[in-house]
């Protein structure tokens, strides 16, 4: 228990530096909202003075980053210039459909992955291993990019997929069932990208580790009392090659809210992608540390999931944590 | 008598490299024959590389030879599909080199020397348990010890809890490949005590396989020297011992000097 205790105390240091370095940066760069107003001749200089005053851009550094933290710690995230509205709610409303997107991709990936790891590994350098080899490095080296745009060309040429959006015109009229069915035919390239770009990672690592553990001698002794070789596979060499999977997944996890930026933005899906590129664009300040901090919540998030999965695992990092 | 064991004429390629274009065949079993008595101990001795692990792991029905039979009491059991194989495999056991790769370090004693059991699915946990504990006994790894985890045991105490589970199974052979080799002098005598003890109170049939001439005279009734994938010399012990025939076992016997050497090797030297 101590140990987890220590792991989530490190997390939340790790936040507040991250809050920190990020508000800093977003801070101190060139420019903010307010500059584009300063060059319409129509807005009068007391008036844009007025309004950073209104938003406090005219305070000193720390004493903002106080403010915000303080509206961090009460659920909010400081004001969007753009939208003039708390950034929080904004944010959600896109995270939930990023969310929709990359949990579906993910957990599709993974059972993908699984097996297919596994397959490959009991085949190790036979023609079938070599063909999954070779697929998912070819995967590999082709751009998250040309993926997406790849997709899109498909979408556009044969009409059977939406190019992008989250649902269709007149959405609110469809029964339930087709709502969902018109949520899912919109989800399918996006998804699909995500898929492509996340297996071939994930099945070499899952073929590498369960690959080395085969050849331990205790997984060939357990053969050798008449295990059946599926059993082995799954439930022995899986297992003992559990422990590099279990810090993938965490990060999987982690990259839930960041890792589908690009897709988002080529399919024009309505998620945190698009949104945070035209909040860095406008330098909206607070829109762009808000969603920086969500995406860093998941990737700590993540990585202390993955350390409570590992812990409940694996008996032999239950006694070292226990022991210190 | 009629052998327990009796392999004829093994071959077993391996194809080397992984590329698509190279056809290069690793020899590693080049038509070997041998045959083991029931309750007696055959010493299979011979460089690393020359072929000994794949040979028990054939034997043992985890590898596919290339060619050749494997006759287990009346049984060609290299032709056997590999769900006949499973079935067969328990009567065959292994008990390997590194004790520290070979159990499970996730686990405990007791679930490991009761994995055994698991496997055969007939028995209830609280049976599988007394099993295990009466293995643990058998091997003389003290009861307290059960609930400790494999990476918490000693390289002896290691070695003892691999021998238990290898005759959880009953098994007639028992193949122990190099099982003493990764162990200090003290503890290889009594673990080479140990098996001797259990040979004749279980009627084991061993095949150990080995590189130290000391430890097979001390163990072994017979004796086969294995040099690149080919049986050269085989016979009693006793007669290997005193007078060799083959290069290889001249070296090999070189290679332990103190232990067996006699007057007219140290002159060669």
């Amino acid at each position: 228990m101590r140990y987890l205790l220590r792991r989530s105390l490190h997390a939340v240091f790790l936040l507040l530096g991250v809050s920190l370095l990020t508000f800093l940066f977003s801070a101190l760069a060139p420019g903010n909202y307010f500059d584009e107003m300063r060059l319409n001749p129509q807005i009068s200089p007391e008036t844009v003075a007025a309004l950073r005053a209104q938003y406090q851009l005219d305070r000193p550094l720390p004493v903002r980053y106080a403010h915000w933290l303080n509206a961090v710690a009460h659920g909010q995230m400081g004001f969007s210039f753009a939208y003039n509205s708390p950034v929080a709610p904004l944010l959600w409303a896109r995270a939930r459909n990023t969310l929709l997107l990359t949990v579906t991709a993910t957990l599709l990936a993974w059972l993908l992955a699984l097996p297919l790891g596994v397959w490959s590994a009991a085949r190790f350098g036979r023609a079938p291993d070599r063909v999954v080899s070779w697929t998912t490095a070819t995967l590999l080296v082709i751009p998250d990019l040309v993926l997406a745009l790849g997709l899109l060309i498909i979408a556009v040429r044969t009409g059977w997929f939406p190019t992008g959006g989250l649902t269709s015109v007149g959405f609110d009229e469809l029964s339930p069932l087709n709502k969902l069915r018109d949520l899912a035919w919109h989800m399918t390239l996006p998804v699909i990208a995500l898929i492509l770009a996340a297996l071939p990672t994930l099945v070499r690592h899952v073929r590498a580790s369960v690959a080395e553990v085969l050849e331990a001698p205790f997984l060939r002794a357990a053969l050798g009392h008449g295990l059946p070789h599926s059993k082995l596979l799954y439930g022995y060499a899986l297992r003992a090659a559990a422990n590099p999977l279990i810090s993938l997944f965490g990060f999987s996890v982690g990259t839930l809210l960041s890792g589908s930026l690009l897709v988002e933005v080529v399919m024009s899906w309505p998620g945190l992608g698009p949104f945070l590129l035209e909040a860095i664009l406008a330098r909206d300040l607070y829109v762009v540390v808000g969603g920086v901090l969500l995406s860093m919540i998941f990737l700590v998030a993540g990585n202390l999931f993955a350390d409570v999965l590992l812990y409940w695992a694996d008996p032999r990092i239950r006694t070292a944590a226990s022991a210190k | 008598m009629q052998p327990l064991l009796r392999v004829e004429n093994l071959v077993k390629h391996y194809v080397a490299g992984r590329s698509a274009g190279s056809r290069d065949k690793l020899v590693a079993l080049d038509g070997v024959s041998l045959s083991i008595a029931p309750q007696s101990t055959l010493a299979l001795i011979g460089e690393s590389g020359s072929g000994k692990s794949t040979l028990a792991l054939c034997i043992a029905c985890l590898e596919h030879p290339t060619s050749g039979s494997i006759w287990f009491e009346g049984i060609d059991v290299a032709a056997l599909h590999e769900n006949q194989q499973r079935k067969f495999r328990p009567q065959i056991q292994l008990v390997f080199q590194d004790p520290a790769r070979s159990l499970n370090p996730r686990w405990t004693a007791l679930e490991i020397a009761s994995e055994p059991f698991i496997v055969r699915q007939d028995t209830s946990k609280q049976e599988r348990e007394n099993k295990a504990l009466e293995l643990l006994d058998c091997v003389a790894i003290p009861r307290r010890l059960a609930i400790q985890r494999a990476d918490e045991l000693s390289g002896g105490q290691k070695q003892r809890l691999a021998i238990a589970r290898a005759l959880a199974l009953e098994p007639k052979l028992v193949i122990l490949d190099e099982a003493l080799s990764a162990l200090d002098c003290s503890v290889q005598a009594q673990i080479s005590n140990l098996l001797l003890e259990l040979q004749s109170s279980f009627g084991l049939t061993y095949l150990f396989i080995t590189h130290d001439f000391a430890m097979a005279a001390h163990l072994a009734d017979q004796i086969a020297v294995m040099d690149r994938g080919r049986i050269v010399e085989s016979g009693p012990a006793e007669n290997i011992l005193r007078s060799p025939s083959h290069e290889a076992t001249r070296s090999l016997l070189a290679a332990t000097l103190p232990f067996t050497a006699t007057p007219s090797i140290r002159l060669e030297l």
